[in-house]
Parts: structure tokens; C-alpha cells; sequence
């Protein structure tokens, strides 16, 4: 069954195109993530699923329900974190889990959603005394305490240090576990890596590749990256990929970049090649192709512009 | 235990007022502050006296004798004052009326701002002391009756008027506040991704505002009375239902002030937008009656004149439903108008 169905989405804004023809299928009982860059259209698509935002064009189904005619009742059942919302300062952890349950006919025991998002021992403190990670469990707790069958999480772990969302991590895992659908959106590709049985990653409003994280890296067709610099004359690309072992290669800002399955054919080959051409090496770096890789070699570009 | 939302929304504003110890002073103490101040500024009892300078040099003979002659009445007290002082003592008010002295076969000039009411005084009570040490004696004597009974004083009059805006005011500040605030911070938009609905919102902001206002205007009325002796000839009953409405119609307008600016800085004017007109024309300090005829459509409608004119009405003259009903309806008209519209155009994202 489908928890989200979209078609053709669209969303123009004065001067920009946030969304620009984006499709999605997301079974229901699956964590699926929205992998990009910031200003891919991530928050816009995912507002716009969550009946916040309007789309220019597109069609959209939630939970076999439509926004426009079905509102009650699909917010009775969806569970939303919005990525700026400061919740009251003022009050207490229990009374801010207290207000949201109340607005929902069927919801979960307070005691147990503390439980769940571990606050329990911050219960009677004030919101604005609660550390940035303890602000972000309780506003997913927020969006838990209503029991709700399909969860939206923008950006949940952002600017959070790495135990904070490890913590948010295993509570997403928790509510997996019971059933539930999430739908997220994230530019950490480790996140995305861990927690979603398959991916769609956005760039400019579209998606340009979806599957399983493993489905995606093998798309490289390789699972190692080589990574290296050289002082001397330019290597050309069509050289690199001829060399034994390699199967593809490009240039980046500062040196080279080469995919391999077999690195220890692809490394013997490379350094008798650069020695060949007189050059010498003063870099090299090897890792295990990552999300991040599957991004560049789409668009050329980092994840991250930091 | 699952509480009703409305419950709990409600339960949001009274924690927000009582988790802040700066909106408690704003709300009772300071109205309490203000008619202490304006009490004692106006108190009933001796007369001020009128600030007089005669223009120097203190050497002249002319301008000594006049302060000699001023000085002696007890309505005033008078001062020699130099050129390079009298424009900014008159300017600032340390003086009501500067007198210069005859020049040889003249007459002394006043010089005074006819726009001060202190000053038209000092001209008048200054020119009669003159005029009879000169030698004019008066057609007739008129007697005085003085006005000390309770209920037409001018701290009579005030206390209304500053209940009035106090309760127009917290509600203004109250509620179009903390809106600005939870929009600005996207507050609004989570509440709005939630099933709640949209008007036990708006009205949970109303009556999580009416739970203070008993004791609210209870300290300015009891205050009132028991130090300055302002009465209430009228049923309690009718003024609290008064201010009940009138704090009502205030969250309501304040609902509609809030209702879309993104911004909390845009919020913040547009409250100000809305306080200053009813400051300055609903009759607080003084009687809106001094504002000419053809603006006088737009002061009757403002809901604060209405607020005053009925709060006045039952404290000092006692008046009846009948009496007021002409201003009720004007609260209730903006109370209905203001949610009604509130409602409809809300900025929720």
C-alpha cells in the first residue's frame, strides 16, 4: 500500500522554481528519505505533502487521502516536524507534549512518549532551558504524542552534535519497529545512509536518482574512490580509464578522481602511469564510495557547501 | 487524562503571563502607579501656584516692584528673571507667564502660550493683581463655590478613563504580542500542522485574557476608592460586564491587528497603529469633547470612547443598561467585526 503518492509536483515561486516536476512513491511501513542540497525544493515538496504548502501543479495523495478534501482526517493521523519551529519557551516539556495531545482524538500516553524521546527527567523543565537536542526529541515527541501513522521530519538532526542524533536516530528506528512510515528530508548523507530503506536524491526540484543507499552507491558501478593530486604535466582522462582496474575518472578543483572495484590493480596501475609521465605524487586518498560520491558524479557538485 | 484543547490553549496564555514577571507589573501595578502620580499631580485642596517671572536685571527698580506686588498675592509666586533664561524657563513650564516691565509711558507686556490652560490663567489672575495695585477697583464681588464633592473632580474623572485604557491596552498588548511572537518563531504554522481547530485558538487567546482582568481592574477600582475616594454610584454588576466587554472587544481587535503580519517588528507598529488614535481621542486625560465637530463621528466610534463613556457613565452618574447601551453596542459591534475577520483572513503559515 501507498502512505504517498505524487505525480508531476510543481511549485513556482516570484523568482525561483522550488519544485519542478517531482515524483514520489512512498510505500507504506518504509523510512524514505528526501537526500539534497539546501535549496533543492526539499522543504517546499515536503510541505507541500504535509497540506502546509499549495503546489502550482501535481497531484497528491496521502494515505489514500487528498488535502483539500480530507484535511480532519489526515491530520489526525500525521505526525510533522517542522525544521524552524521554536516551541513555547515558557512552558514545561510535559505541558507542551500535553498541549499537542490534546488536539488529537487518539494519541499515546505522555509518560510513554517521555519515555520514548528520553525526557523523562526534564519533565517539569522550561523549554528554554532544554539543550539544542533535547529541544529537537521533544519536537518530534510532538509530533509522536499523536499516535500518527505517517511521520514528516524536515531536516531533523541538523546542527545537532553526533550523540544528540544518534539518540533521534534510534527513536526513528523505534518508531519503524511499530510500523510506522517516515518520510524526511536531510543533506546529511550518513543519516540518510542509516536510517531510510531507499532514497530519492533532489537537486533543482527533481529527483535524479532514487533507490536503496546500496542500490544507489553500486549505480557507480564501483565501490572504491581514489582520490589524488600530482606535481608535473596533466594526466588526460581518457589515459586514467584505460589503466587496468579503473573504471572511471575525472578531473576535480584541485587533482583527480578515479572509481575502482579492484584497488589493488587500480593503485600499481596509476603510479606506474604517473612515473611514466614524469610526474610525481604528493596526494593520494582512498574511501569507500559513499552517497555523497553518488551526488557528485550526478551533478558534479559537494552535498555540503561548507 | 486527555484535556480539552481549548482547556489547554487557554492554559498556554495564563502560564505565559504568569511565567512573566514584567507583564504582571504592566498589568497591575503600573495602572495602580499612574493614577498614584496623576492623583497627587491633581490633588483636590490647596491651589497650585502660578509661576510667574518678571523680566531683569534684578537691579531694575520697575521689574523689583513687580515681583514685590505679584509675590504678595498667595496665588503666585514671582521671580526676576534674565533675557537668556525666560524663553526656556516658559518653554519648559517653569514659568506659566513672564512679565516684562513698562518701558517710560507704556504698558507691561505678557508674554505667555495661550495653548498652555496654566498660562491663560496666569494671564488673567496676573493682570487682575497688576490692574488693582494700579488702582482699578472691581464693579461687584462674586463669591466662590468651590467643587469638592466626590464624583467631579478631575481624579473622578481620570480613574475611568485610565481603567478604560488599561483594560483596552493588556488586551491589545496581550494577545497581538504573543502572536507576533509565535508566528515569528513558526510557532503558528507547527499549531496549524496539527488537528486543532483553528477557532479555539483565536478564542483561547480571548479568555486566556479575561482570567487576570477581575483582579486587574479590582486593584485599580479598589485603589481608587480607598485612597482618592472616586465612587461607583452605579450597579457593580453593569461595570463588570463593562469591562468584561470591553476587554473582549480589545482581544478581538488585537486577534484582527495580528491576524497577518509576518514579522514581529510589523506586529509590534501595527499594535501602536491601532493604541495611538484611541490614546489621544477617546477621552483618558482629557474630555474628547475638545476635538472639533467634524471629527467627532470617528472619536464616537472608537471602541475606547465607548469603553470611558460607559465606565464614566456607571461610576459617576450612576447611569442604567439604558444609558449605555448606546456604547455596549459600539464594543460589541467591534467585537463581532474584529474576530469575525480575524478568523476569516488569520495568517496561519
Amino acid at each position: 500500500m501507498l502512505a504517498i503518492h505524487c505525480a508531476n509536483l510543481r511549485k513556482r515561486y516570484a523568482d525561483v522554481v522550488a519544485v519542478d516536476g517531482l515524483d514520489l512513491d512512498v510505500q507504506a511501513g518504509e523510512c524514505f528519505g528526501l537526500l539534497g542540497p539546501n535549496g533543492a525544493g526539499k522543504t517546499t515538496s515536503i510541505e507541500i505533502l504535509e497540506g502546509l504548502n499549495t503546489p502550482d501543479a501535481g497531484d497528491v495523495e496521502v494515505l489514500g487521502m487528498r488535502w483539500g478534501t480530507d484535511d480532519r482526517t489526515l491530520r489526525q493521523r500525521l505526525g510533522i516536524q517542522l525544521q524552524e519551529t521554536q516551541l513555547n519557551e515558557k512552558l514545561t516539556v510535559e505541558e507542551t507534549l500535553r498541549l499537542f495531545r490534546s488536539f488529537y482524538i487518539e494519541g499515546d500516553e505522555i509518560d510513554r512518549v517521555l519515555a520514548r524521546v528520553q525526557l523523562e527527567p526534564k519533565r517539569k523543565a522550561q523549554v528554554g532551558k532544554l539543550s539544542g537536542g533535547q529541544k529537537q526529541r521533544l519536537s518530534v515527541g510532538c509530533a509522536l504524542v499523536g499516535k500518527p501513522d505517517l511521520l514528516f521530519l524536515d531536516e531533523p538532526t541538523t546542527g545537532l552534535d553526533p550523540q544528540s542524533r544518534r539518540q533521534l536516530w534510534d527513536l526513528l528506528e523505534d518508531f519503524r519497529r511499530e510500523g510506522g512510515t517516515i518520510l524526511l528530508t536531510t543533506h546529511y548523507m550518513d543519516e540518510a545512509a542509516v536510517l531510510c530503506d531507499r532514497l530519492a536524491i533532489v537537486d533543482k526540484g527533481k529527483v535524479i536518482a532514487l533507490g536503496t543507499p546500496m542500490e544507489l552507491i553500486r549505480s557507480l558501478g564501483a565501490e572504491h574512490l581514489l582520490e589524488f593530486t600530482v606535481e608535473g604535466p596533466d594526466l588526460t582522462v581518457e589515459m586514467l580509464q584505460s589503466l587496468a582496474g579503473v573504471q572511471s575518472a575525472r578531473k576535480t578543483e584541485s587533482g583527480y578522481s578515479v572509481t575502482t572495484s579492484s584497488t589493488h590493480q587500480a593503485v600499481p596501475a596509476l603510479l606506474g602511469a604517473i612515473s611514466q609521465s614524469g610526474g610525481r605524487l604528493t596526494l593520494l586518498n582512498t574511501h569507500t564510495a559513499t552517497l555523497e560520491d553518488v551526488f557528485m558524479h550526478l551533478t558534479g557538485r559537494h552535498l555540503r557547501d561548507e | 487524562m486527555n484535556t480539552s484543547p481549548f482547556v489547554q490553549l487557554t492554559l498556554v496564555k495564563l502560564r505565559e503571563y504568569t511565567r512573566e514577571p514584567e507583564a504582571l507589573f504592566w498589568v497591575f501595578l503600573f495602572p495602580v502607579l499612574m493614577t498614584c502620580a496623576l492623583g497627587i499631580a491633581f490633588r483636590d485642596g490647596e491651589t497650585r501656584e502660578i509661576r510667574v517671572g518678571v523680566l531683569g536685571p534684578s537691579t531694575s527698580l520697575g521689574a523689583s516692584s513687580l515681583v514685590a506686588t505679584l509675590d504678595a498675592d498667595p496665588r503666585m509666586s514671582a521671580v526676576v528673571v534674565a533675557r537668556d533664561r525666560a524663553d526656556a524657563l516658559l518653554r519648559d513650564g517653569g514659568l506659566a507667564l513672564l512679565v516684562v516691565p513698562a518701558r517710560p509711558g507704556g504698558a507691561v507686556t505678557y508674554r505667555f502660550d495661550r495653548t498652555r490652560p496654566e498660562s491663560s490663567v496666569a494671564r488673567f489672575t496676573v493682570d487682575e493683581v497688576l490692574q488693582r495695585s494700579s488702582g482699578r477697583s472691581d464693579a461687584f464681588l462674586p463669591a466662590d463655590d468651590l467643587v469638592h464633592v466626590p464624583g467631579s473632580r478631575y481624579i473622578d474623572w481620570l480613574v475611568p478613563g485610565l481603567l478604560g485604557m488599561n483594560v483596552m491596552m493588556t488586551s491589545l498588548w496581550g494577545i497581538a504580542f504573543s502572536i507576533g511572537m509565535a508566528r515569528a518563531k513558526k510557532l503558528i504554522k507547527r499549531l496549524s500542522a496539527t488537528p486543532m481547530e483553528r477557532s479555539h485558538f483565536l478564542a483561547a487567546q480571548i479568555s486566556g485574557r479575561l482570567i487576570f482582568l477581575p483582579v486587574e481592574a479590582a486593584v485599580l477600582i479598589v485603589f481608587a476608592n480607598v485612597v482618592f475616594g472616586v465612587p461607583v454610584e452605579g450597579s457593580w454588576l453593569l461595570l463588570t460586564v463593562i469591562i468584561l466587554l470591553g476587554a473582549v472587544c480589545g482581544a478581538a481587535l488585537s486577534l484582527f491587528v495580528a491576524s497577518r503580519a509576518r514579522s514581529f517588528e510589523a506586529t509590534s507598529g501595527l499594535i501602536n497603529f491601532a493604541i495611538v488614535p484611541m490614546w489621544i481621542f477617546s477621552g483618558v486625560f482629557f474630555s474628547s469633547a475638545n476635538f472639533p465637530g467634524t471629527i467627532q463621528p470617528f472619536v464616537q466610534a472608537l471602541p475606547l470612547t465607548a469603553l470611558n463613556d460607559a465606565l464614566r457613565g456607571v461610576m459617576l452618574a450612576g447611569s442604567g443598561v439604558r444609558d449605555v447601551g448606546h456604547e455596549l453596542a459600539i464594543m460589541a459591534g467591534w467585537t463581532v467585526a474584529c474576530f469575525g475577520a480575524a478568523l476569516k483572513i488569520f495568517r496561519w503559515q
